[in-house]
């Protein structure tokens, strides 16, 4: 495999049982990113993307196919391998923030570093505050904080420790457009300063129009 | 290193933000209801046995016919007991050409050492306690022997070769009527003039006491000390073996409190239980997003059990030392009722404390844990996605463990912890088919409903496992509640029952048969109401089954004493046949006998066995025919061993009876003393007074303990409406979002609460009534279904659960919804 690649799927497929019997929603797709690029993976709700996310990132098994998450085999690693995997190569931002209610916003951004026992985490996570805008809050819980805020913790949660790729799942869909679009810059900057590879699933168009690369999917395919 | 650093600083974040708080609270309160009622427990039982005790008039008796080594009181002295020597025999003491035989008992000093004596300047006057011993040259007769004699305070008594002078009437002494064989009436005199009276000799029948106080350890070492080196004849006596009377109570009064304190501990767990399912559910984002930001499962379960053990360890200590002020406060409250040289509270209840935290949370929070390990990271996407049920062994096989160590290491008692552990699983059973049934039964009838109760039903059939284990916990709670109150009450009152205000208070010995129509004549003329009277001769068990007794290599004192016997056609009503069948009238004259239960399990005797007595030297083998439990509390005549009628009638025999007797000063007793003077009369009233004080403060003891028990139900409320709090504040700010009115919401609320109550309320009632019947029996209580109490049950936990889901409610409808929702 090209030592470029960070991400690679090959006619990966997930299928669930449900009541009216199994169900693909993802079926047979395949792609690779390369180090630093920007993919979205857009479409319409209902198409599979989170889900493809989820796979990518290794929350989730596939049911057939085969997945490497930097230069690692996920389908063959166990729940704990992939979870050291994501410890030294995957940052995420969600959706609805998923910030830890009981933890202030410094301790949040702590977590991730405090998981590798690095002994620095406190000045790292005081750094990427500042340098989200939010060193006036670090002693703030996430019910102090609007959504924009919170979701700018989210994202120096995510990039505080260097990941190799950036998931992002819909990041701007609690917010309002102007925050929405002032947390976009935010995330292209500091994609752009660590240089780390950003995968995003979005439904907004415009949004998707500014990464490198935009994967369409529909019906669990990509189109 | 990193776990407990992380585990640390996650403690106290989360302690910061309140989220750890209901779980620590919940595992602190337990604890402080377990050492509390371990603190209290503990010394209330030595305060109840202490009492008993004072029967005997010291914690242990050694008794022998020889005169005692000096070692048995080295020994006693090196284990810092204290003690007390008491020399008696059978001596005729005179006053003046006047004579009665009299139990001489020559005392040391710090006689009595449990209990006092009491003393008046007339004989049956009213008694006074008094410290000490007669002074040197000094001696009191008891009531009888100073009416037998006619002496009164000044008068001089000749017994062997000195005399003393009367300088007070001994009333009552704390070993008196421990057993009914002392028929002389007694003197009491100074262990100095002893060598001077010259009546011991080498042939004289004589019996050294040496008395043994001290804390119970030093007097079970004494006891293990002491077995290896008896001599013939010789034996060491507890209360237990001294008055059956007291015994019972205290063996009663104790095995209620160990059932007490088992349930208030078994409430803290269903508390602990329902905690860290809330601790678990709260915990679930978390932990995905631990995963998701690459924590490993052992990370997980290790920084959450870190944190559990130091939540234990803290609730622990805290809750001691609520537990050890809340006992303090107690005694303060039972003022007078506890000894003041109790030793004061030690650790142990503290350890236990700690033993037990950890053995809940083991036992109870750690399935929640293990299922906390197996919480999916794709949670982070899809909040739908939860940990996979726990397989069934491992949800349950903790608890089981725990809940099995808890009871027996309280109990300590097989058969007792195996019929509580069966009433135990019968009642989740049933609890959980009830709840079961109601949640199918909520599903069908909702459709037809108005909004408030179908929005009710609907919650009771969504969230199936909650409604049922909400179910299974709180009429866990109740169940336990009930019947310990109904055992408490049947308790008491048994106790009491058995105490009655008629009891008799004297006994009656030796009336000769020719006179006992006269005896019972005077009686009743007096205004006594004579109990039944039953002949008496003495006999002895000489072989069982062909084996002599002295053949028989595991054979207890019981078989070398010289018994008292009797014949009888009535069973009375305070003896109950455990095994065999009482005699016909054509059984009369057969060689057939019937057994107390003591006699029987001291012998290991069966149905049938040949039993050889010798009996005024005719010897007579009778086949056991019965076995009884006899109530020695009656306070009638009672005996180990009855033969029909007919079998004896060769011995010459006297008969016993026993009476209520509130003479009218001390003159009636002195004018039937004199008219009959043979016969011997023994007042029990003292021994009566002290088995009811023992009852009373056994009974004020339970009452405590079961604040305790309450204590914890209350704790298992808290823990329920905790753990649904957060899901229902968020359910409620929907409907509300969505125009719901306060009443609605508190109406659909009530209707879930109040059903979830009712069935736990009457199937909780129901069970009670059940296991209550099952429990008295093996407490062998009277047990009466309590009408009132059902009802009170079933009303009581509608209320408790209504509030509770108000109390739950409460928050949400005083707060703007978007506060929660956004």
């Amino acid at each position: 495999m090209d030592r470029d690649i960070v991400l690679c799927a090959e006619r990966v497929s997930k299928q669930v049982s449900s009541p009216e019997g199994p169900l693909t929603i993802v079926r047979e797709v395949s792609f690779a990113v390369r180090a630093r690029e920007s993919v979205a993976i857009a479409g319409p709700s209902g198409a599979g993307k989170s889900t493809l996310l989820a796979l990518l990132a290794g929350l989730d098994t596939v049911s057939s196919g085969k997945l490497w998450l930097a230069s690692a085999d996920l389908t063959t690693l166990d729940e704990d391998g992939r979870a050291r995997l994501r410890a030294q190569h995957v940052g995420f931002v969600f959706q609805s923030f998923h910030l830890v209610p009981a933890l202030t916003a410094l301790e949040n951004v702590m977590l991730p570093l405090e998981l590798r026992g690095r002994s620095d985490a406190r000045a790292r996570a005081i750094e990427i505050l500042g340098r989200v805008g939010l060193a006036a809050r670090v002693g703030h819980y996430p019910r102090q904080l609007s959504g924009g805020e919170q979701q700018r913790v989210a994202m120096a949660r995510a990039a505080v420790g260097d990941p190799t790729v950036l998931f992002a799942d819909e990041p701007t869909g609690n917010l309002d457009t102007v925050t929405g679009e002032r947390i976009i810059e935010l995330l292209f900057e500091l994609n752009a300063a660590a240089q780390t590879t950003l995968v995003l699933v979005t439904h907004d168009a415009a949004l998707a129009a500014r990464c490198g690369r935009v994967l369409r999917m529909d019906s669990g395919t990509l189109v | 290193m990193r776990m407990l650093l992380m585990a640390l600083r996650s403690l106290r974040r989360e302690w910061r933000s309140g989220e750890l708080a209901v779980l620590w609270i919940s595992v602190a309160v337990a604890v402080a209801a377990l050492t509390g009622v371990g603190f209290l427990v503990d010394r209330i039982g030595r305060a109840v046995q202490s009492q008993a005790n004072e029967v005997l008039g010291a914690d242990a008796r050694l008794e022998s016919p020889e005169v005692l080594g000096s070692e048995l009181q080295q020994h006693a002295q090196a284990l810092q007991l204290r003690t007390a020597r008491l020399t008696t025999m059978l001596s005729v003491v005179y006053n003046g050409d006047t004579s009665q035989l009299a139990n001489i008992r020559a005392a040391s000093a710090s006689y009595p050492l449990r209990g006092t004596l009491t003393v008046a300047g007339s004989p049956f006057g009213l008694g006074a306690k008094v410290r000490g011993i007669p002074a040197p040259g000094d001696c009191w007769p008891d009531s009888r022997l100073s009416a037998a004699l006619g002496a009164g305070v000044g008068s001089t008594l000749s017994v062997g070769a000195r005399s003393l002078r009367v300088s007070r009437i001994l009333i009552g002494r704390p070993d008196q009527g421990s057993t009914f064989v002392e028929f002389a009436p007694a003197l009491l005199i100074n262990d100095g003039d002893l060598a001077s009276t010259r009546l011991v000799q080498p042939a004289s029948r004589m019996q050294y006491d040496l008395l043994l106080a001290g804390n119970p350890e030093a007097i079970a070492s004494y006891q293990s000390w002491f077995k290896g080196r008896a001599r013939p004849g010789e034996k060491l006596e507890t209360v237990a073996d001294a008055s059956p009377q007291i015994g019972e109570a205290a063996r009663r009064a104790g095995r209620f409190l160990a059932l007490a304190s088992v349930v208030a501990v078994l409430l803290c767990a269903v508390a602990v239980a329902m905690s860290a399912r809330s601790y678990l559910a709260r915990h679930l984002d978390a932990v995905a997003l631990m995963k998701t930001l690459g924590a490993q499962r052992r990370f997980i379960l290790g920084v959450h059990a870190s944190q559990l053990l130091i939540l234990a360890i803290g609730a622990t200590l805290v809750g001691s030392l609520g537990g050890w002020l809340t006992q303090l406060w107690l005694l303060r409250a039972l003022a007078g009722f506890l000894r003041a040289d109790l030793p004061p509270a030690g650790w142990v209840p503290v350890i236990i404390g700690l033993v037990v935290a950890v053995a809940m949370l083991a036992g109870f929070a750690l399935p929640s844990l293990l299922q906390l390990t197996q919480v999916p990271a794709l949670r982070v996407l899809r909040r739908d996605t939860g940990p996979p049920p726990l397989r069934l062994w491992l949800a349950l096989a903790p608890a089981v463990l725990a809940v099995i160590g808890i009871i027996y290491g309280t109990l300590g008692q097989w058969s007792l912890s195996l019929s509580f552990m069966g009433a135990l699983t019968a009642t989740i059973a049933v609890l959980a088919a009830g709840a079961w049934g109601l949640v199918q039964l909520a599903e069908r009838v909702r459709g037809g409903a108005s909004l408030a109760l179908r929005q009710g039903l609907a919650n009771l059939s969504r969230r199936r496992i909650d409604s049922m284990v909400q179910v299974v916990a709180f009429g866990l709670s109740i169940t336990l509640l009930l019947v310990l109150t109904t055992l408490r009450r049947d308790l008491i009152h048994d106790w009491r029952a058995t105490l009655p205000p008629g009891v008799p208070n004297y006994f009656f010995v030796n009336i000769p048969a020719d006179q006992r129509e006269n005896f019972r004549d005077a009686l009743e003329a007096s205004g006594a109401k004579p109990e039944r009277m039953l002949p008496m001769v003495r006999g002895r068990l000489t072989s069982i089954n062909g084996v002599a007794i002295g053949e028989i290599p595991k054979h207890s004192d019981m078989a070398e004493r010289e018994q008292n016997l009797t014949w009888s056609m009535e069973l009375g009503d305070d003896n109950r046949i455990t095994a065999g069948h009482w005699w016909t009238a054509n059984d009369m004259g057969k060689p057939l006998v019937s057994l107390a239960s003591e006699f029987q399990e001291s012998l290991g005797l069966k149905l049938g066995d040949r039993l050889m007595f010798d009996v005024a030297g005719e010897r007579i083998e009778a086949r056991v025919a019965s076995f009884r439990k006899v109530k020695w509390d009656s306070f009638r005549p009672n005996f180990f061993i009855v033969f029909p009628p007919g079998l004896l009638d060769f011995a010459a025999g006297s008969y016993m009876t026993s009476a209520r007797y509130q003479p009218v000063g001390g003159g009636g007793l002195t004018a039937l003393v004199r008219r009959f003077p043979s016969v011997s009369i023994f007042n029990v009233g003292d021994l009566l007074a002290q088995v009811r004080a023992v009852i009373d403060k056994a009974a004020t003891a339970v009452q405590s303990v079961f604040a305790f028990t309450l204590l914890a139900g209350i704790t298992v409320l808290l823990a329920a409406v905790q753990s649904s709090r957060d899901e229902r504040r968020y359910e409620t700010a929907i409907l509300r979002a969505l125009g719901a009115g306060r009443r609605l919401l508190l109406g659909s609320t009530l209707v879930e609460f109040a059903g979830l109550g009712l069935l736990a309320g009457v199937l909780a009632a129901t069970v009670a009534a059940f296991g209550g019947l099952l429990l008295a029996r093996e407490l062998e209580l009277h047990y009466h279904f309590d009408a009132l109490m059902w009802l009170t049950g079933v009303v009581t936990t509608v209320v408790i659960m209504a509030v509770s889901g108000w109390l739950a409610m409460r928050p949400v409808l005083n707060k703007q919804p978007r506060s929660v929702l956004n």
